[in-house]
């Protein structure tokens, strides 16, 4: 024995697990402080005219109706660029190609793209979509940066879901005849749809909650937009500037509330899609 | 084998196309940021830049170094709490809990990733930063503030990843263990992991690269006085929070300077991004 007092093993796991039990328990604590006081304060603020209602007076009256048609806009759009993108990314990295240098580059890239923090995607959003290409702030711009964020999101879980399709179905497919797109088209991307529904949802929920890179491509007008080209400002953004600027705390937990059960809902629908997912996919 | 028809190569070559496009946003991002920054830091000198301690923009003094030392504290600080706790949980989760609690509580972390940063530093401005001028002084706003609420965030990723990689361990390695009568903790912390341990660092890596990249959260706490930080209740200015806090109105050489944060700011990411992948490399090889 290398030290003096030393706890026997029975008891040093004992002391071990409740150490173990007590920080999870800080740990899931500290999700349900936020859950009930974001919920607490801001379910009293929600009520149909604050949904339906434009603000007002820079958000200290009114409603939060254009920052969610605005939200919705935003979102559209990015998955709109993003989903065809990552999809087709996916399906060729796994039924078109070879494991090689290609695909190596392909990959680095998606995997790069993914660890860059959002303002950085703010920064080139603002530089290429707003000014060199003259969109200004707008729907758009903020939608085509989106779009990039989360493309790395949807290829991964693309890729995870195609390459889950047992390769039977294939072999199948193609002994029946069918090219190689037919088998993709009719009998991959049918079976691997729910996973792929999976990381587009997911993909939805991190254009909802962001916010460092839409504030400089999309604006803050708050005003409804009329059209792809006008500034907006989405709910993230919208509950930062009430927060930030101290313009009013309960319309500000008001919308806290709204992003969090948007988000509460996406989860639970993406959880609900995979567990259905996996219990079909998995051997027995 | 399927004969290729032209067609397929059509569509192999179209969908090569769109599979390019991570790789050259990637490089289109890394060419407009060195484009924008890399001529003031040239001009100004990138000693000065990295260097330098006085960050006044109206007079053309550009010093990163409280802004670099701001954003290695808070994330220093983030790992100090999220480490501990997201391991803890992740331990705890694949080896000691049942596997209905485990199957209950996984889906409520991946729920805390799901929460916007925002959310997060609106909490910390309402309830932390009170709590730390009442009970400790200072300000309030503060580096340790920002770290607990960094540290928070960074939890789910720690703990998803290093569940994985706990999990990708064979059982036989357990079972040897426990068979040479070694207890529970014992076998945890001889073989599973030491055999985990590139995917924990990989984990640990990314939280880290999630809490240097975070920015909304940290505006809300960090107070954001650009001047080094004398102690852990100190205001503190993160690479990010310059550059959203004046990109508004920022213009000329100003904003060029503020791009040049982001190249300080994005050649970390890349560092941390390549050691991830290397110690995630390291595991998938083994």
């Amino acid at each position: 024995m290398k030290t003096k007092f030393r706890l026997k093993p029975r008891a040093e796991q004992k002391v071990v697990r409740f150490f173990l039990y007590f920080l999870t328990s800080v740990a899931i604590l500290v999700l349900v402080f936020i859950l009930v006081v974001i919920l607490k304060n801001g379910l009293p603020q929600l009520s149909l005219e604050f949904l339906t209602k434009n603000p007002a007076h820079m958000g200290k009256e009114g409603g939060i109706f254009s920052t969610i048609v605005a939200t919705i806009y935003l979102t559209f759009i990015a998955l709109l660029v993003a989903t065809p993108l990552g999809v087709g990314t996916a399906i060729y990295l796994t039924e078109y190609t070879f494991e090689g240098k290609v695909t190596r580059i392909i990959r680095f890239g998606a995997e790069c793209l993914a660890g860059i923090p959002s303002i950085i995607f703010g920064l080139f959003g603002f530089i290429l979509f707003v000014t060199k290409l003259k969109f200004g702030w707008s729907i758009l711009s903020g939608g085509l940066t989106l779009a990039f964020m989360v493309l790395p999101t949807i290829i991964r879980t693309s890729e995870e879901a195609i390459k889950s399709v047992p390769a039977a179905y294939r072999l199948v497919s193609y002994s029946l005849g069918s090219t190689r797109w037919q088998t993709v088209t009719r009998v991959v991307l049918p079976s691997a749809a729910p996973g792929i529904v999976t990381g587009v949802i997911l993909s939805i929920g991190r254009s909802i909650g962001e916010t460092a890179a839409v504030i400089f491509t999309a604006g803050s007008a708050l005003r409804l937009p009329s059209s792809i080209f006008s500034s907006a400002r989405t709910m993230s953004v919208h509950f930062y500037i009430l927060a930030r600027e101290g313009i009013s705390m309960s319309k500000a937990y008001g919308t806290a509330a709204v992003l969090v059960i948007a988000i509460l809902l996406i989860n639970i629908v993406t959880y609900y899609l995979m567990s259905k997912y996996i219990s079909r996919t998995s051997p027995e | 084998m399927i004969r290729p028809k032209p067609n397929d190569r059509l569509i192999r070559l179209s969908l090569l196309t769109v599979a390019l496009t991570a790789i050259t946003v990637l490089a289109v991002i890394t060419i407009f940021i060195f484009e924008q920054g890399l001529p003031v830091m040239v001009k100004y000198g990138l000693k000065n830049f990295l260097f330098g301690q006085d960050w006044y923009p109206s007079e053309k003094s550009f010093g990163l170094l409280p802004m670099i030392v701001g954003s290695l504290l808070v994330t220093l600080g983030a790992l100090l709490i999220g480490v501990p706790l997201g391991l803890a949980s992740a331990i705890f989760l694949t080896e000691f809990s049942s596997r209905r609690l485990s199957r209950l509580l996984k889906p409520v972390f991946e729920l805390l990733a799901g929460i916007p940063s925002v959310v997060y530093g609106f909490l910390g401005l309402m309830f932390l930063v009170p709590f730390i001028r009442e009970n400790l002084g200072g300000p309030g706003l503060s580096v340790l503030a920002a770290s607990i609420i960094l540290g928070i965030m960074i939890l789910p990723t720690i703990i998803s990843i290093s569940i994985d990689s706990i999990r990708a361990v064979p059982d036989s390695y357990r079972e040897g263990s426990i068979a040479l009568g070694a207890t529970k903790w014992q076998t945890v912390r001889m073989v599973v992991l030491p055999a985990a341990r590139s995917g924990l660092v990989a984990g640990i890596i990314l939280g880290m690269g999630r809490a240097i990249g975070e920015t909304m959260a940290v505006i809300m706490v960090a107070g954001n006085a650009a001047d080094l930080p004398a102690s852990w209740l100190a205001p503190v200015r993160t690479l990010t929070s310059n550059i959203a806090l004046e990109m508004a109105y920022a213009s000329g050489e100003h904003r060029q300077a503020l791009f040049a944060t982001g190249v300080v700011l994005f050649v970390i990411i890349m560092i941390l991004n390549f050691l991830a992948n290397l110690a995630a490399r390291k595991q998938s090889g083994r």
